[in-house]
């Protein structure tokens, strides 16, 4: 019946993030590094989704894995994840910029890594 | 090989803490092309899935009228730990359109793409090439997944009929095997780094 019309899975997203589409901040890729800071309580406030985030972030992940754990979208995650960096309970391993490509050097490492495998 | 496969990823694969920097590449293709067996087969971990969905009906003008149109698109994924201090991540996505429409941003800052090739579907890649072509600018190489009765073409008449430039790579694999498929990553980062940006200054 119409119950089954408020378990819609996009508008369950939209509440867990107070409605927002958006991250605070745009450099957040699927590939970007998170990690939990460990001398940071999560506050009081948060909610039961954002301590299993922190928990799962005792050691780096990429934020698709996070989502993939989670079994959330990466669109959302990547809101939840923000608000945690703003909190200081999060910090981003990975601080290239988003939109530049690999340099050289980073691809010939790559190669080398490759090669070995 | 034969890894256990349960119901729920289980956490905690985390990366090793000398690890400061990722990368991506995208490995594209249609359906059913070999996409997560080629991750699967490098990965260091089982490869991991997330979805995103979009809901493209009018929301709210008739709550009565179960007829919205829901969309999933899903990302199966893994990861290699290439250098002690970057992990390389290999995303699967199909390539059609309303993929990009979606994940826009997923091609940003990537090494490149492996566009999959099942020569018995070859019209099934064409959409997937074009907007590839048309939304991004990575470099990518083309890779023949090798299924037991694939007619054996040529890579050459497989490159005509792909309408493929002269300086795309094209090779061969067998998804399953990892040394293959680890070669056809070896292809694209030595074609990405002749790629024009790099024949420029190094800013």
């Amino acid at each position: 019946m119409d119950t089954e019309e408020y378990r819609d899975h996009p508008v369950r997203s939209y509440v867990l993030t107070s409605g927002r589409a958006h991250p605070s901040r745009n450099t957040l890729r699927p590939e970007t590094l998170v990690r939990a800071v460990e001398s940071r309580p999560v506050l009081s406030t948060a909610g039961r989704l954002e301590r299993e985030l922190v928990q799962l972030c005792q050691g780096t992940l990429a934020l698709a894995e996070v989502a993939a754990y989670l079994a959330l979208p990466v669109s959302l995650v990547a809101v939840m994840v923000s608000d945690l960096v703003d909190a200081g309970n999060l910090t981003i391993r990975s601080n290239h910029q988003a939109h530049v490509l690999p340099g050289k050097d980073i691809l010939e490492k790559i190669l080398d890594g490759l090669r070995k495998l | 090989m034969d890894s256990a496969s349960s119901d729920r990823p289980v956490p905690g694969q985390h990366l090793a803490p000398t690890v400061a920097r990722s990368v991506k590449i995208l490995v594209v293709g249609a359906f059913g092309v070999g996409k997560t067996t080629l991750i699967g087969a490098v990965s260091e971990i089982d490869p991991l899935r997330t979805e995103e969905r979009i809901t493209t009906a009018s929301v709210g003008i008739d709550p009565g009228q179960p007829n919205k149109d829901t969309t999933t698109v899903a990302m199966d994924f893994g990861r290699i730990t290439v250098t002690e201090d970057i992990a390389l991540y290999l995303f699967g996505t199909p390539g059609q359109r309303r993929f990009w429409d979606l994940w826009s941003g997923l091609a940003d800052g990537a090494v490149g793409a492996l566009v999959m090739i099942d020569t018995r579907h070859l019209e099934d890649s064409f959409e997937v090439l074009d907007q590839l072509e048309l939304r991004t600018r990575i470099p990518f190489a083309v890779v023949v997944n090798q299924f037991p009765d694939s007619p054996d073409y040529p890579l050459e008449r497989v490159r005509a009929a792909l309408d493929l430039l002269p300086e795309t790579p094209i090779v061969e694999c067998d998804a399953r095997d990892r040394q293959s498929a680890v070669l056809t990553l070896i292809t694209l980062v030595e074609h990405a780094m002749t790629f024009p940006v790099f024949q420029k200054v190094n800013a």
